[in-house]
């Protein structure tokens, strides 16, 4: 099996090891962590000669990276303005009160992690939820309900 | 040889033959059924739309009669999935995968019309059966949009049949640099990414900047943040060579070899769509080594954005390129003479990258007859909110709000009132009825407190609170600050305690003085263009909704019903059944009363969730 460290290495190479590709490299390894583990990012440091706090402000200053363990489904809750003219906050309000976790946390059983994002840009259809890259359009807080039961 | 197996093209002659051949390949007559499968369309169902059409041409054995094609966003997001048949162009909206058998039986084979699938004019409630009869096509002018109901994203054969890659050929072997530069400084092309920076000029500054190793940048900002504008998903979706072929042009003029596109992590169509087409435009030499045979060396690579809204500032973009993090610096000297690794580096948006071959193609003097005085061309916007007709509409510059509104957009929904658009973004500003016949340019909108922005326009009704829209951008900017300069830092913070205050009911006097002063001091005082416009929701707020904000903070109590510390939800015993489902349906159990007989809510346990009145069939909750 491969280490974590040839995993990544595997990952920089694609990238021909440029420093253009910091996020993009970021990116794919939180796509094979579900998050950016310590060691992932001590290793992309080392492997492009860069300073660990580059890294680490990177994977911080963007929305899109996670350094906390991800659960297993991603619910996403588009508070774009077009959806929160049309009720996101409420349909948030209900996802917070089913789920019992704020944005950007995940539920004790690692089963959730609930996120928000600023637009999706399929305002056509607000408020949006999006469950695991799955979009669900024109949502109210009932609906959201009913959807997450199941 | 199959056109598919074409070698790279090495001469404009080549790819003339090849356009030719593609060209002669082609019936116009032939039947085509198109469906779109942009974003919206798919969240609508129209992958599976996509599915059903070959299987039911093929079961009633007429597949090779019959062109099928799947296309990105017509921009009518309101009545996706749309079936489109050709050559008539009749139009069939919402449909279903289980409505396409009767449409292929029906209209292709027995030449009839589905009466229930067409569209309903709302003015006329006529029903119409041509795409281009229906007014939210015909008011618009789709120079640029119009193509995407034509190509299908992943065939480059589809733009070529068009003319695609003409105006590169033209540029390359017809211009001298300097000549493209002046012809896109003659049309009047203004940047659309929101500052409305005039793109000839820019280009020229790239061109003419001293660089000692003499390697310059392009790059396209697709990290279309705005919350609510699409229309750079949309192109880049639908019709990415477009894109492809306005950068190459700029390239070519600036001198330029490498190119990136930052696209939005948020839109992973519009990343796979224009990693095919980049592959495509690489495979027939369009891209690479040696251009069509010009010498020209060239291309783009894509660079995927982290979900930080700062990253559509230029030299943010930049940074974040770079690998570092996305904080913005100050541009005493612009990023076309020192931008990416400190080299001349011409950024441009999506949508003016494709204006670029539309302008070489048909001229500057072509292009310049449409749009204002100061604002040439069309303009892309996304008309969402409140709104009949949700979509995306391309209308010249100048146009006013109201043919947008009422004429394109069919008007508000439900017979409500119309209260403010939102235009430019968070940094833009909310505009009331009494300025509705604007006309609609970069420097009217700037003039009244708002801008251009990238487009987006968000319809507000009577039940949208306008302190509470403040709020929401100032609670959006306050988390996209980047942090590096105090006044947008501490500013933005201290303007959402203050809103969050009279939303909340703790108002008091002053503060309306308060934030205008706050306002104009991050106006003045901050470093990037999100700090210096930042303001802009909240002072056009208060300048065109002053007795809103009071109402709020006298009074204690929000007008349009939205804020939840100053409302209450009440059950209009008239039009209570009593039929007991918000009694279930609330999770506070506070909803009581009996059944068939008027329910009533206990004040105390109600935390204004809303699921009673969402629920509610009778409308019998009522805010207050």
């Amino acid at each position: 099996m491969m280490n974590h460290y040839e995993k990544v290495k595997t990952i920089v190479d694609k990238y021909g090891g440029n420093h253009d590709s910091v996020i993009s490299i970021l990116q794919d390894i939180q796509s094979e962590y579900h998050y950016l583990p310590e060691h992932a990012l001590r290793a992309v440091a080392s492997q492009l000669g860069l300073p660990l706090i580059q890294i680490c402000g990177v994977a911080t200053f963007f929305k899109a990276f996670s350094l906390k363990p991800r659960g297993e489904h991603t619910v996403t809750v588009c508070l774009g303005t077009a959806c929160h003219v049309r009720g996101a906050p409420a349909v948030l309000g209900e996802v917070k009160r089913q789920l019992g976790i704020e944005p950007n946390n995940t539920t004790d059983d690692m089963l959730f992690t609930l996120e928000t994002v600023n637009c999706l840009g399929a305002c056509a259809l607000g408020p949006i939820m999006v469950i695991d890259g799955r979009y669900h359009g024109q949502m109210g807080p009932g609906k959201a309900k009913k959807i997450l039961k199941k | 040889m199959g056109i598919a197996a074409m070698k790279t093209l090495s001469s404009a002659a080549d790819l003339e033959r090849l356009r030719n051949r593609i060209l002669s390949r082609r019936d116009s007559e032939k039947p085509c059924v198109v469906t779109s499968v942009g974003t919206c369309g798919v969240v609508r169902g129209s992958g599976a739309v996509a599915k059903a059409i070959p299987k039911a041409l093929s079961s009633l054995k007429i597949k090779h009669l019959v062109d099928f094609k799947t296309t990105g966003c017509h921009g009518f997001c309101e009545i996706e999935p749309v079936v489109v048949i050709y050559p008539e162009r009749v139009l069939y909206q919402r449909v279903t995968s289980a409505d396409i058998p009767e449409i292929i039986n029906e209209t292709l084979v027995n030449n009839k019309i589905i009466e229930r699938l067409l569209y309903v004019d709302r003015l006329t409630g006529k029903k119409i059966v041509n795409e281009q009869d229906i007014p939210f096509y015909n008011r618009q002018t789709r120079v640029i949009l119009d193509n995407n109901r034509l190509v299908d994203p992943h065939k480059i054969e589809d733009y070529l049949a068009l003319g695609g890659y003409s105006a590169l050929c033209k540029a390359l072997f017809h211009m001298q640099p300097e000549g493209i530069i002046a012809e896109i400084k003659k049309s009047g092309l203004r940047g659309r990414g929101g500052a409305g920076f005039p793109t000839g000029i820019k280009w020229e500054a790239c061109r003419n900047a001293p660089c000692s190793d003499d390697i310059r940048y392009v790059i396209c900002n697709a990290d279309e943040g705005d919350p609510g504008a699409y229309m750079d998903r949309s192109l880049l979706e639908g019709n990415p060579h477009s894109v492809i072929e306005g950068m190459i042009i700029g390239a070519y003029a600036v001198g330029a070899h490498d190119g990136y596109v930052y696209v939005r992590l948020e839109y992973p169509l519009a990343l796979k769509n224009l990693g095919i087409a980049l592959g495509r435009a690489r495979e027939y030499g369009f891209l690479g080594q040696n251009i069509l045979g010009s010498g020209f060396d060239f291309d783009v690579k894509i660079s995927r954005g982290g979900g930080a809204f700062i990253c559509g500032e230029s030299t943010a973009l930049m940074a974040s390129l770079e690998g570092k993090v996305g904080e913005p610096r100050q541009k005493h000297i612009h990023t076309a003479v020192q931008g990416l690794y400190g080299r001349p580096t011409n950024l441009n948006n999506v949508e003016t990258w494709a204006n670029v071959p539309l302008i070489i193609n048909r001229g500057a003097d072509w292009y310049s007859q449409i749009g204002t005085e100061g604002s040439k061309g069309t303009k892309i916007f996304s008309l969402v909110g409140k709104i009949n007709n949700t979509g995306l509409v391309e209308v010249p510059m100048g146009i006013r709000l109201r043919e947008i509104i009422y004429g394109i957009g069919g008007g508000i929904p439900r017979g409500k009132k119309f209260k403010a658009i939102q235009t430019g973004g968070p940094s833009g500003g909310c505009l009331p009825e009494s300025l509705i016949d604007l006309p609609v340019d970069f420097d009217r909108l700037t003039e009244v407190g708002s801008m251009m922005g990238s487009g987006g326009m968000i319809v507000m009704d009577e039940n949208n609170c306008m302190v509470d829209i403040a709020r929401y951008f100032v609670n959006f900017l306050t988390e996209e600050s980047c942090g590096k300069c105090v006044p947008c830092r501490e500013g933005l913070d201290r303007m959402q305690d203050i809103l969050t205050d009279i939303t909340e009911g703790r108002g008091k006097e002053g503060d309306i003085e308060l934030l205008e002063e706050l306002g104009d001091l991050l106006k003045e005082s901050s470093l990037c263009a999100l700090g210096t416009t930042a303001s802009n929701p909240v002072l056009s707020t208060i300048k065109y909704f002053r007795a809103e904000y009071e109402a709020h903070i006298r009074e204690k109590r929000c007008p349009a019903g939205v804020c939840k510390a100053l409302i209450t939800f009440m059950v209009d015993s008239e039009k209570c059944t009593g039929c007991g489902v918000c009694l279930r349906e609330c999770p506070q159990e506070a909803i009581f009363g009996e059944k068939k007989k008027p329910h009533t809510i206990d004040q105390s346990k109600c935390i204004r969730c809303g699921l009673c009145r969402d629920s509610c069939k009778f409308e019998a909750i009522i805010v207050a």
